[in-house]
Parts: structure tokens; C-alpha cells; sequence
């Protein structure tokens, strides 16, 4: 397998400079090496095991037709159960042992913060496919998913305008929560609004019947609700149980966590999301896209955003490589660089923006009813990640390596 | 006035339902027959997914609820003739061994039933006081809670198999001599623990995502109130559940739940420093 490889490289580096030797060179070519890590068992599983169906389909689909560059895609999907330590130790094994040409995965933050470390001491190029609380501006990392600038600069003005102007948090108390609640107390500054309370919740509890007492005495308009994984998603049954009847707003919500499914209506009633993917999405790419995955996985509950973003990493992949003419990182920045590095995706044109690496996405803005039946209310049409590039992260120019919050900006040099 | 004072009680209500509910089953396996059974949360999934699975086939709630207590009972029974009879004079191997049944039972649930289950909704019913709403459910909880303390204490203290049951447990070969057969005294404790286990996942099913590691949410509340509670299930448990509820409730009303979790933990380091018998050597000595 490794001479086989070694042979391949240097094959590969022989004919890189005659284009015209690609073809003959294309059955001697091993397959290009995909690591991919997801949860599929552990609290996050339900989540996680849509992001392994987007991958599966979207290998399926590339290598039918004709793989990246000519060479097969060999997928290996390790499941780190949703343990951080896990996370690190399975990312060094695919880096170092396996020695896979691109990482993709990571459901939390606290994953991804994990995992980029190390990823950063290779020259392997970095997927992660969930919509996040932004920031990182890291050159290894090419992130797919919607951020804050996608997500809270549509919805929470939307929910001030329609609910009024106070908001009670309820956040997981981990980096995402955290810093998704900081970008809400930026926001809702800007807005003259006010934050009437904030509860972070330890990852795992499952019982709310004080905090939903809290929210009912501090009175607020409307929650945003950025609670993190199946335990803190009681909050919702109970809350309902409770008839705490409040308008929800959240960045996780329903695309992601798809709790309208997974609840008896009206659990879910008024609850409000900002999302580039959701599989009520009525298009005809996006119906077509549907009737694939659903073809190949006939039991999937929901395809979620991180699935559904997951399956654009490997086609986004797929077009840096193509476009670079090379599976090296910095060949890909180059392409990236260049400003045009796109793809057609379900939800639409989707590219990635140079400065930060992060994808630009068609935002809508969907409600849920009594019955969990999704509305869409608003269509931002494409909304680009600019926060990085405005507050001073330009990758192409400097790799910070960083992750920048409202309250932790680069230093102005 | 009276909303905040109700509201406090509904708190207290409330996290001492979670603590008793999610303890019982576990104080006669662990704090009566010294089991460490890393498995109690997967008797508590068994509870709630039978409970959901039952509904979802027709059976009223209640009528549910109870089969799936049964019903995680039988398992228990079945688990305790299988694997656990073989451990009671090495509780650290039976710390492994239902460690491993745990996984196994978790891998297979994810794997047969799927990573996430519809849920069932909690049963109507709220009533306001005040500025504030409750939910009725969580009162019957709490019903319940106190229910299956009065039920073990008639169970143990005033039934002849209670006595032969405790006479067991402290000391077998003695038991045994004196006719008890032991073994099926053993067999029906530890069925009686699960499916009280069981009974919890009943109970809080209609209220919770139901996920395979679901009842990893319980255990820690369950060992921790076992542990400071000690050997004895009403005068230990009881007690111990009753001064963490009130501790956690009022650190939660004040500081929020991550507070909550941790003054609730830090008590407990505490007292197992203080009194490393348990609550229930303090007032059993009282009482004698």
C-alpha cells in the first residue's frame, strides 16, 4: 500500500509538469485520501450521522463520475463518540498514519478548537462543515457552514422588529454558547435592545423547570435559544408542558437539530432560525438533491444542515483541487485566492471568500407553526461572510491562526 | 407573595422528584446489595423507550408506564440470574462487568432503534400563579417520587420478605442458614432496583429527548445522592435527597444552573469528607 502510494507520488510529481501525461498517468494513481470524523454514537449521534450520509452520498456521487483530478476517493470516516480527546487522537492518526490529503468533520466548536491545533502543525487542508459563533481565521480551515454575519445580523433585527426589545438567552456553556451570546449582546447594543437575562447551561442537563421560572420573571419578548445537544433539547417538551408560550430564535435550531421532528408539535411553535439549508427548501435543485439522499438513505429523519453542508465540502473540494490542479494546501490558497473558487450547490451558488475561507451562503429566515410546519419569512438572497475580512483577517495575506470574537479583534499593527 | 413562595416549593418539588426518582432503584442495588451497577442508566433508557414504544403502539400513558417499569424489572432479573449473581463477592469486577453490559446495551440501541426517537409530549396541563406557569406533570412527578419512597418502605419494613430481604443483605450465609434462599432473595432485590430505574425512565420519557445515552443525564445525580445518602434506602436516600434538592434549588434560583450543579457537587465532596458512612449513619445512630 505505501510503495504503492510512494510510486504514485512519484509518478505524479514526474508528469505534473506535461499536462498531456494526465491521462496516461490516471490508472496508476492511488485514491485520494478523505478523513473524515464524525459522531455517530454519543449524545450528538442523531446529528452527526447526516454529516456521515452527506459524505457517503457526495464520494458516491464524484467517484461514479470520474473521481477528482481522474483519482478515486477513498473515504475513512473514525467515530470519535463526541469526545474531544477522542477528536485529537483520531485526527493525529488520520494525519500522520493514514496520511490523508483533506480532514473534514467536527460537529461542537470545542471539537473543532480541539482538532485545529493539529491540524495546523501539517500542511493538510481542513474542512469543517457546521455553521459556527465565526471568527476563525486560521489558513488551514475552510469553513462551509453559515456564521453570525449570515445568522444573527438577519434574525435577531428581524426579532426585535416583529417580538420587541428584550431577549433572555439560554446558551450551552461551552465556547459556541458563549461567544454566539456575545455576538447577541453586540447586536441587540446596536439595536437599542436589551438583554434582560442569560443562562449558560452545562452540556448534559436535562431538567429546566428553574430556568423556565427565571425567564418568566425577568419577562422577556422573546428567547434566543443556542442550547447544544439531546439532553439540553428537553428544555423545549418542558418549557411547552409549562405553557411558557414565548417566541424562540435560534442559530441551531430546526435545520440543525430538526427538534420540529423529533418533538410533538406544538413544542416547537414560534420558533424562528436563520439558515442557508433546511430540507423544506422548494427548489427544484434543492428537490432533486432530496430525492438523491433519500434514495440512498430511505430512513433519514431530516437532512440537516451539517449534512447537507458536509456533502458541499467534498464537491467544494473537488473544485479547489481541480482548479489548483493539486491536492497541496497552499496550491488550493492559491485558488482560493484567486476570488472565484465556487460551486452549484442545492441551496444555490455558493463561493469562498479569500480573506477568511469561509462560504458565502443564501440566508432565509424560517418559522415554525403549531403543527411544526415550516414557513419561510424572509429570503436575504446570498449574504457573504465579511466580519473577518472587515475587521482585519485577510488570509491571503497573513495566516493568524486565531479565533476572533466582538471582544477579542485582531491588534491593529 | 404566595407565587414566589409556591414557585419555591415547585423548585424544590421539582429537583427532589429528579433525585429520589432517579436513586431509588439505585440505593437497593448499590446502597443495599453493594452492586456497583454501572448499567443503571440503561435500565433508566429501557424505562422510557418501552414507554414511548407502547404509546406509540396505542397504550394509554399511565398503563405504559407501568409495563415498561415491568419490564425493565424482568430484564433486571434476567441480568441479575446471567451476569451479576457472579459478582457479589467482587464488587470491582462487577463495576466492569455492568460497565460493559452499559456499552453493549447503548451501541445496540443506536444501532436497532436509530440515533434519535419521535418523543410523546408531556401530558396537558398547566396551571399559573402569579406571574409565573407550572406544568402538572411535574407535580405528579413529584407524587410519584414520594410514592415509591412509601411504597419501599412498606416493601422493607413491614412485609416478611422485607425482613428476610435486609436479614440477607447483611448478613447471607447467616440467612441462608436460617432457611431464607438467598439467591432468589438477591434475584428479586436487584429486580426491584431496575425496575425502579425503569419507573424513572417512565416517568421523565414524556418530558425528554430520547437518545440511546440518555441515562447518562441520571447517573450522576443517582450515585452522588446513593453515595452521601449511605447503606440505608429511606433514612439514607430520603434525607439526601431532600438536602441536595434544596441545596441545588436555591443555587439555581440565585446563580443559575451551572452554579446549581457545582455548589450541588461541592456539598457532596463535602460530606463524604465529613461523613464518609453517609447521611444515613448519623440518623440511624440517632434513631437507636
Amino acid at each position: 500500500m505505501n510503495s504503492g502510494r510512494k510510486l504514485g507520488m512519484v509518478l505524479l510529481g514526474a508528469m505534473l509538469g506535461t499536462a498531456a501525461a494526465m491521462s496516461v498517468a490516471r490508472a496508476a494513481e492511488p485514491p485520494l485520501k478523505v478523513g473524515l470524523l464524525e459522531d455517530v454514537s454519543g449524545d450528538l449521534a442523531f446529528m452527526g450521522m447526516p454529516k456521515l450520509h452527506g459524505s457517503q452520498l457526495a464520494v458516491e456521487e464524484i467517484n461514479k463520475s470520474g473521481g477528482i483530478l481522474g483519482r478515486q476517493i477513498e473515504l475513512i470516516h473514525l467515530d470519535p463518540q463526541g469526545d474531544n480527546a477522542r477528536y485529537q487522537e483520531f485526527g493525529r492518526r488520520l494525519l500522520n498514519r493514514d496520511k490523508v490529503d483533506v480532514l473534514i468533520g467536527g460537529i461542537t466548536s470545542a471539537s473543532r478548537e480541539a482538532l485545529r491545533p493539529i491540524v495546523d502543525r501539517t500542511s493538510t487542508p481542513y474542512f469543517y462543515t457546521n455553521q459556527y459563533e465565526g471568527g476563525v481565521c486560521d489558513a488551514s480551515m475552510v469553513s462551509m457552514g453559515a456564521v453570525p454575519e449570515q445568522q444573527f445580523s438577519t434574525l435577531i433585527p428581524w426579532m426585535v422588529e416583529k417580538f420587541g426589545k428584550k431577549v433572555y438567552v439560554i446558551a450551552a456553556d461551552y465556547n459556541f454558547g458563549q461567544i454566539s451570546a456575545e455576538w447577541n449582546r453586540k447586536i441587540m447594543k446596536d439595536l437599542g435592545g436589551e438583554v434582560v437575562g442569560e443562562e449558560f447551561i452545562p452540556l448534559g442537563v436535562s431538567q429546566f423547570a428553574q430556568t423556565i421560572q427565571n425567564i418568566q420573571k425577568a419577562k422577556p419578548d422573546w428567547l434566543l435559544t443556542i442550547n447544544v445537544g439531546a439532553a439540553q433539547d428537553s428544555f423545549f417538551e418542558q418549557a411547552a408542558a409549562a405553557n411558557l408560550n414565548l417566541p424562540m430564535g435560534s442559530s441551531i435550531k430546526v435545520m440543525l437539530g430538526f427538534e420540529h421532528k423529533r418533538f410533538k408539535p406544538p413544542a416547537l411553535n414560534n420558533m424562528h432560525a436563520t439558515a442557508n439549508w433546511f430540507e423544506e427548501i422548494d427548489t427544484p435543485e434543492a428537490n432533486e438533491f432530496k430525492k438523491r439522499w433519500h434514495a440512498k438513505f430511505p430512513d433519514e429523519l431530516y437532512i440537516n444542515d451539517m449534512g447537507y453542508n458536509a456533502y458541499n465540502a467534498l464537491y467544494m473540494y473537488k473544485a479547489l483541487v481541480e482548479k489548483a490542479k493539486s491536492t497541496k494546501l497552499e496550491d488550493m490558497r492559491k485558488a482560493i485566492a484567486a476570488g472565484d473558487a465556487c460551486i452549484d450547490a442545492p441551496e444555490g451558488k455558493v463561493c469562498i471568500d479569500p480573506k477568511s475561507q469561509h462560504t458565502s451562503h443564501r440566508m432565509r429566515l424560517i418559522s415554525v407553526g403549531p403543527k411544526h410546519e415550516v414557513t419561510v419569512e424572509k429570503d436575504y438572497g446570498v449574504i457573504q461572510p465579511y466580519w473577518l475580512g472587515e475587521i482585519g483577517c485577510d488570509l491571503t495575506k497573513k495566516n493568524e491562526k486565531d479565533q476572533y470574537t466582538p471582544s477579542h479583534l485582531p491588534k491593529k499593527s | 407573595m404566595s407565587a414566589e413562595v409556591f414557585s419555591l416549593f415547585y423548585q424544590f418539588a421539582d429537583v427532589f422528584a429528579f433525585l429520589i426518582l432517579s436513586a431509588a432503584g439505585l440505593a437497593i442495588v448499590f446502597g443495599m446489595m453493594g452492586v456497583i451497577n454501572m448499567a443503571h442508566g440503561e435500565f433508566i433508557m429501557c424505562g422510557a423507550y418501552v414507554t414511548v414504544g407502547l404509546v406509540n403502539l396505542g397504550v394509554p400513558l399511565a398503563i405504559a408506564q407501568i409495563l415498561a417499569a415491568v419490564t425493565a424489572g424482568l430484564i433486571g432479573v434476567l441480568v441479575e440470574f446471567l451476569v451479576v449473581r457472579r459478582f457479589y463477592k467482587r464488587p470491582l469486577d462487577s463495576l466492569l462487568a455492568t460497565w460493559g453490559l452499559s456499552l453493549i446495551v447503548t451501541q445496540s440501541m443506536l444501532l436497532i432503534v436509530g440515533s434519535a426517537v419521535r418523543g410523546i409530549g408531556t401530558p396537558e396541563g398547566s396551571f399559573a400563579i402569579g406571574d409565573y406557569t407550572f406544568s402538572t406533570y411535574r407535580l405528579v412527578l413529584f407524587g410519584c417520587a414520594v410514592a415509591v419512597l412509601a411504597g419501599l418502605y412498606i416493601i422493607f419494613m413491614k412485609t416478611r420478605f422485607g425482613v428476610i430481604a435486609r436479614a440477607t443483605m447483611q448478613n447471607a450465609a447467616m440467612a441462608k442458614a436460617l432457611g431464607a434462599r438467598t439467591g432468589r432473595i438477591y434475584a428479586i432485590s436487584f429486580g426491584i432496583g431496575t425496575g425502579l430505574a425503569g419507573l424513572c425512565g417512565a416517568l421523565y420519557a414524556p418530558t425528554m429527548t430520547l437518545i440511546p445515552t440518555m441515562g447518562a443525564t441520571f447517573v450522576v445525580e443517582s450515585f452522588v445522592t446513593v453515595v452521601i445518602g449511605g447503606a440505608n434506602v429511606l433514612l439514607g436516600t430520603a434525607p439526601a435527597a431532600v438536602f441536595l434538592a434544596m441545596i441545588r434549588m436555591a443555587l439555581n434560583a440565585s446563580y443559575g444552573q451551572i452554579i446549581g450543579q457545582i455548589g450541588m457537587l461541592v456539598a457532596v465532596i463535602v460530606i463524604i469528607r465529613v461523613l464518609p458512612e453517609g447521611l444515613s449513619s448519623v440518623l440511624v445512630r440517632r434513631g437507636r
